[in-house]
């Protein structure tokens, strides 16, 4: 009983950590059917902006306060240039943004490289989330997950509220459902495209954020998340946001399962079969918006 | 598939605009002007290069010429029909192991066990999915069967169900991480992160040998110039334009009564067989296959190859495939930082602002429109794909 609830939570922040990042990339990804191979070092972008902090404000439960908004801003604005500079120019070619943006990534990773050196960085840990929460029955959560977990949760809702009830979630919506439609009632899509891209990469940065409880951070850590959170986005369905939600949590588990039972590297390739048998059934997606067009 | 058209003189080197047809035949000299293509690529190959280069550079050619093996399935798969794969590592390390394991067990003698076996000493004896690779009747043909198998598994599962686009490119993508992690993971029977190294012998031939390391080399020039040949047959054949037709216009395909998912399924299989002769030749010319020669990192590196030379032509992809790699070479030797950002700066100037790559500014010279692929996106009924300036005529 101890260790599958163990299990089950570690599966259940996993899928948080997963979630935090496929939240941005399904957003970008929904609306302007971009790849973008960068938003791992968008992630980086945002533990990095948390290392920085804390060799200045020395406390560490501050400068982890302090990080969760300037990480957004910094993660969100390198977004905006990337945008502005790149894949504006691609919205017809998806595919070759996904090159494009993974040559940014290269070039990011060099320079995270050159300013804060190859060797991984760790940030310090705020007393309070160092330790563990006792359950009766003798089970325990280590504190940080639950962080994360409650970070992940927060930036679903937040997420959801802005799109439903928001002037400006009501257009992202509208672009993502009919662009043109969209572009004819009078919505400037190209300015609602930076705003979500600004959202979606903020995402991204307090991933970063949240990373740095887990583990050092260095150059390639968003590389090896970046896959994961795609293939959240991609058996989630696009357009919607619970589906990615849902798919996370479950990917997540599974990976936790099937770590368990068998090792690391055989749990990957069942998660991987497992995704490819769940596209024979739903090749769009767990979710998916209802259009008339072919694809 | 065995009909072959002839192509107009010019699509010999270069590709007419996409999901144009080529225009009828004038003649027979397109297949003279691809004969004396043939013979002058051998002639640089098979008598140039031995005679200037160096042993150590000839290796390192060799080295190339199987990425661009590599890169010849790429220009397939991709350039002219549309699927971005991401993880040619998977089907070139497929074919690098199955060599290696060949090579290993034939330096380990009769009844022997790879030496990397004994050292992490948990085995008492050879486990049972190694035994058939000690027979080259097995080991050869599973180097080219084996990648073309898993693509053809993953391949019919995925384009019946129609996952295209981006979808596709992430699936080929997470296949090459897990086929990495599961490498590493199974270290006892794999070598884990070294991979299978310090390969000695090759079919009786010393390797540490220059001479026969010359013949390698030679081998692999061969089997890359018998690749180009079958790739442009494939290319002007009836079946490559139904690809370029299922690459620009998937349902228009569907709806004129072709199955788009066999056609797009010949072409990644092709491509993954490429790809795996490519991992098979790699092995005796390097004499090591590892995770990090096949995982996501190399499998896109070896998709920005095909980019720079022109992902639709049948020569740009061998080109841009040994440009870069020889680039990557040059620089990474003095400035290793450096290459990084070049490197990365070579996906976004060539993606971004010249996506028929270096081919169309040679096409550009000859007053032709440059053939880039198209996604689905810009797809529209009038036929004409959104942005796209109206077609130049063929001059």
């Amino acid at each position: 009983m101890t260790v599958l609830f163990g299990q089950l939570f570690t599966g259940i922040s996993i899928g948080a950590v997963l979630l935090l990042i496929a939240l941005g990339l399904a957003l970008t990804f929904g609306q302007m059917n971009v790849i973008n191979m960068a938003h791992g070092e968008f992630i980086m972008a945002g533990a990095y902006t948390t290392y920085v902090l804390q060799q200045s404000i020395t406390s560490a439960g501050l400068s982890l306060v302090v990080a969760l908004p300037v990480a957004f801003v910094v993660a969100g604005t390198m977004g905006v240039l990337l945008e502005i500079l790149l894949i504006r120019r691609l919205y017809a070619r998806p595919l070759d943004t996904l090159l494009v943006t993974w040559g940014v990534s290269l070039m990011l990773q060099q320079l995270a490289r050159d300013v804060f050196g190859s060797p991984n960085v760790q940030t310090r840990a705020p007393d309070l989330l160092t330790g563990n929460v006792a359950l009766p029955g003798g089970l325990t959560i280590a504190n940080n997950r639950l962080f994360i977990l409650a970070l992940a949760l927060a930036a679903v809702a937040a997420l959801t509220l802005a799109l439903r009830l928001t002037p400006l979630g009501r257009r992202i919506r509208a672009v993502v459902q009919n662009r043109d439609l969209a572009a004819v009632s009078g919505i400037p899509t190209a300015r609602i495209d930076r705003t979500t891209f600004f959202l979606g990469s903020g995402l991204a940065g307090l991933a970063g954020v949240a990373l740095t409880l887990l583990g050092p951070i260095g150059p390639t850590m968003g590389t090896n998340l970046i896959i994961d959170a795609f293939l959240v986005v991609v058996v989630g369905g696009i357009g919607q946001l619970k589906g990615s939600v849902i798919v996370a949590f479950a990917l997540g588990v599974l990976q936790a399962t099937g770590e368990y039972l068998t090792t690391l590297s055989v749990a990957k390739v069942i998660v991987f079969v497992a995704i490819v048998a769940f596209l024979q059934w739903r090749p769009q997606g767990l979710f998916t918006l209802r259009t008339r067009s072919l694809a | 598939m065995t009909a072959v058209t002839p192509a107009p003189p010019d699509t010999a080197v270069r590709q007419a605009p996409a999901g144009a047809v080529p225009p009828n035949p004038p003649g027979g000299r397109s297949r003279l002007r691809a004969a004396a293509g043939f013979a002058f690529g051998a002639a640089l190959l098979f008598a140039v290069a031995p005679l200037v280069l160096s042993d150590f550079r000839l290796a390192l050619l060799a080295k190339y010429l199987c990425v661009a093996m590599v890169a010849v399935g790429i220009g397939i798969a991709w350039g002219r029909g549309g699927m971005l794969t991401l993880g040619q590592g998977v089907f070139f390390g497929l074919g690098g192991y199955a060599m290696a394991m060949h090579l290993k067990l034939a330096d380990a003698g009769p009844g022997g066990m790879p030496d990397f076996m004994q050292l992490y000493g948990q085995l008492d004896e050879l486990p049972l999915w190694w035994r058939p690779f000690a027979s080259p009747w097995f080991a050869l043909p599973a180097t080219v069967l084996l990648p073309m198998a898993v693509a053809f598994g993953l391949g019919s599962l995925v384009f019946r169900r129609r996952v295209r686009g981006a979808y596709f490119a992430i699936l080929s993508q997470a296949l090459a991480a897990a086929m990495v992690i599961l490498l590493i993971g199974q270290q006892g029977t794999t070598g884990g992160t070294n991979g299978l190294t310090d390969i000695q012998g090759f079919f009786g031939y010393d390797l540490d040998d220059p001479v026969n390391q010359r013949m390698v080399y030679f081998i692999i020039a061969a089997v890359l110039l018998a690749l180009l040949a079958l790739a442009r047959q494939l290319i002007h054949s009836r079946y490559g334009e139904l690809l370029v037709a299922v690459r620009d216009g998937e349902e228009r395909v569907r709806f004129l009564g072709y199955d788009p998912a066999s056609v797009k399924l010949v072409a990644y299989v092709v491509a993954a067989g490429m790809a795996g002769l490519a991992g098979a030749l790699f092995v005796p010319a390097v004499g090591i296959i590892s995770p990090a020669l096949i995982g996501i990192v190399p499998s896109i590196e070896f998709v920005i190859g095909v980019a720079v030379g022109g992902r639709a032509t049948l020569l740009g992809p061998v080109l841009g495939a040994v440009a870069v790699a020889w680039a990557r070479t040059a620089l990474s030797e003095r400035f290793p930082g450096t290459w990084t950002y070049l490197q990365g700066l070579l996906f976004v100037v060539v993606v971004a602002f010249l996506p028929g790559g270096l081919a169309s500014l040679w096409a550009l010279t000859r007053h032709r429109a440059p053939g880039p692929a198209s996604d689905r996106r810009g797809w529209s009924p009038l036929g004409r794909r959104r942005g796209d300036r109206a077609e130049v005529p063929a001059a």
